[in-house]
């Protein structure tokens, strides 16, 4: 089934909101709506970090493209078909595999997108980080399996490579699906989880993860992340006998599309507030940002993927590109943090693993 | 009072909730544990309280519990239909309750009657 976007990119939409600087601006209570928020430095200083800063690096995580089949309500990376321009060189995926081979730190190497698969060197990308015996996660859509005949055989490449397949579905139902990422989102979903549970994703004692995300699909935070995989796993299994491995949770930050939606539906001051006063102090040492790199489709290095999409650069001077990279220099740095933090700290915490506690 | 003070149900209001230990403190705070507790994970899910508490919300009207339990709800995974059947459980006890009085209705009449 064909999918339907509900809109396009902020980008090509000329949309304010796609300029990084007036979401910040929005964020921080000078633009669009003027609540103001406790600022999140000074809350995580309260806690004795000044500043908080990174340990070990440990996941490397490479945005490497913004191209995407779908155009979903809530994506923090405005991605979509319409971004065509912003994919990784060939030259920087090789630069970034030197910093894997020469880091023995990074244990994980997490591919995310956009749609990762659609960058042209996806493949041999995935191969090379492959041999230096890294675990690779591929944040696929499901969707694009199912895209074209090109993409069909997949499945049977991620379980070559032993690839961890951390996929996108906020509900086991159709409408809320489809709400969020799309007509027809889910169906096509569906199909890719079979085809991935065929070749043994999912199945016990085959080695292949495949983890499922659940994002909210409104203006509210995720509840027990254990609660909600047993249910999952109980209705995926029950109405389409789907199998997965885990369930992460994700809150969503209030940025990018996200935050055109809470805008825009009149729901931003009181997601704010719920973010804010769900502040959880046992959240921060498991911060992901104090493990990973985030490198843009350019070659940029941020403290994680919502900073990299407000265009926070890392604090470190000197070694904000791949073409600079220096790990004693990027060791220990401090994280560059604002009011979109809120989101990872909520209540059990957010991270590209789901929830920290 | 102020203008804007003129009716009761004030989203806002909500919001002080925890300010009710300021009149009697002890009580207060007695209260938000075992309301803490009561609402955790236990022999029921937390997302099954919380469907028991939308319907509870419903029945008795109250506006404040019925936005907090309908994001409750969302936010445990409950879907749409789920809360509605939830709504109608509470619904369908008020009718039942109001219907089965029929019966001292009906009891009574047939007393009085030839």
């Amino acid at each position: 089934m064909a999918i339907h976007q509900k809109s396009k990119s902020l980008a090509s939409r000329k949309n304010e909101l796609s300029d990084t600087f007036y979401q910040l601006e929005v964020l921080n209570g000078h633009e669009a709506i003027d609540a103001q928020f406790p600022v999140f430095a000074e809350k995580v200083a309260n806690l004795g970090f000044t500043p908080l800063r990174t340990t070990n690096l440990e996941i490397f995580q490479i945005n490497i493209g913004k191209l995407c089949n779908q155009t979903c309500a809530h994506c923090h990376v405005d991605a979509g078909p319409d971004r065509k321009e912003e994919q990784m060189t060939r030259a920087h995926l090789e630069k970034c595999l030197a910093i894997i081979a020469a880091t023995p730190t990074v244990h994980t190497v997490d591919i995310t997108g956009g749609a990762p698969e659609m960058n042209a060197h996806f493949r041999w990308f995935v191969e090379e980080v492959s041999k230096l015996g890294k675990k690779v996660i591929d944040r696929c859509n499901l969707t694009i399996i199912v895209a074209n005949p090109k993409y069909h055989d997949l499945p049977e490449f991620f379980a070559k490579h032993k690839v961890n397949v951390v996929s996108s579905l906020p509900y086991y139902s159709k409408s809320r699906t489809d709400a969020q990422r799309g007509d027809g989102v889910f169906e096509d979903s569906i199909k890719a989880l079979k085809m991935l549970n065929d070749v043994g994703y999912g199945k016990e004692g085959t080695g292949l993860e495949l983890d499922l995300v659940y994002n909210p699909s409104g203006a509210f935070l995720p509840g027990s992340q254990i609660s909600l995989e047993t249910q999952f796993k109980r209705q995926l299994k029950r109405r389409y006998d789907i199998d997965f491995n885990y369930l992460y949770c994700i809150t969503n930050l209030p940025i990018s599309r996200f935050l055109e939606y809470l805008l825009e539906s009149g729901n931003y001051e009181e997601y704010m507030q719920q973010l804010v006063e769900a502040f959880n102090p046992s959240t921060v040492t498991g911060l992901m940002c104090r493990n990973t790199l985030s490198v843009s489709w350019d070659g940029y290095l941020y403290d994680c993927d919502f900073n990299q999409m407000l265009d926070l650069k890392v604090s470190a001077s000197g070694t904000q590109h791949l073409d600079d990279f220096d790990y004693e220099k990027l060791h220990e740095r401090p994280i560059v943090l604002n009011q979109h933090c809120y989101g990872c700290t909520a209540g059990a915490g957010s991270s590209c693993g789901g929830a920290i506690e | 009072m102020s203008k804007e003070k003129e009716y009761y149900f004030s989203k806002d209001e909500l919001k002080q909730f925890g300010n009710i230990t300021e009149f009697q403190e002890q009580m207060g705070k007695d209260f938000f544990k075992w309301y803490g507790n009561v609402m955790a994970e236990g022999a029921l899910t937390s997302r099954e309280k919380a469907l028991i508490a939308l319907a509870v919300a419903h029945a008795i009207q109250c506006p404040y519990c019925i936005d907090a339990y309908s994001s409750g709800c969302l936010q445990h995974g409950a879907d749409e239909e789920e809360m509605m059947e939830a709504v109608h459980v509470a619904a369908s006890i008020k009718a039942g309750t109001t219907l089965v009085y029929g019966v001292q209705m009906m009891n009574h009449v047939k007393e009085k009657i030839m």
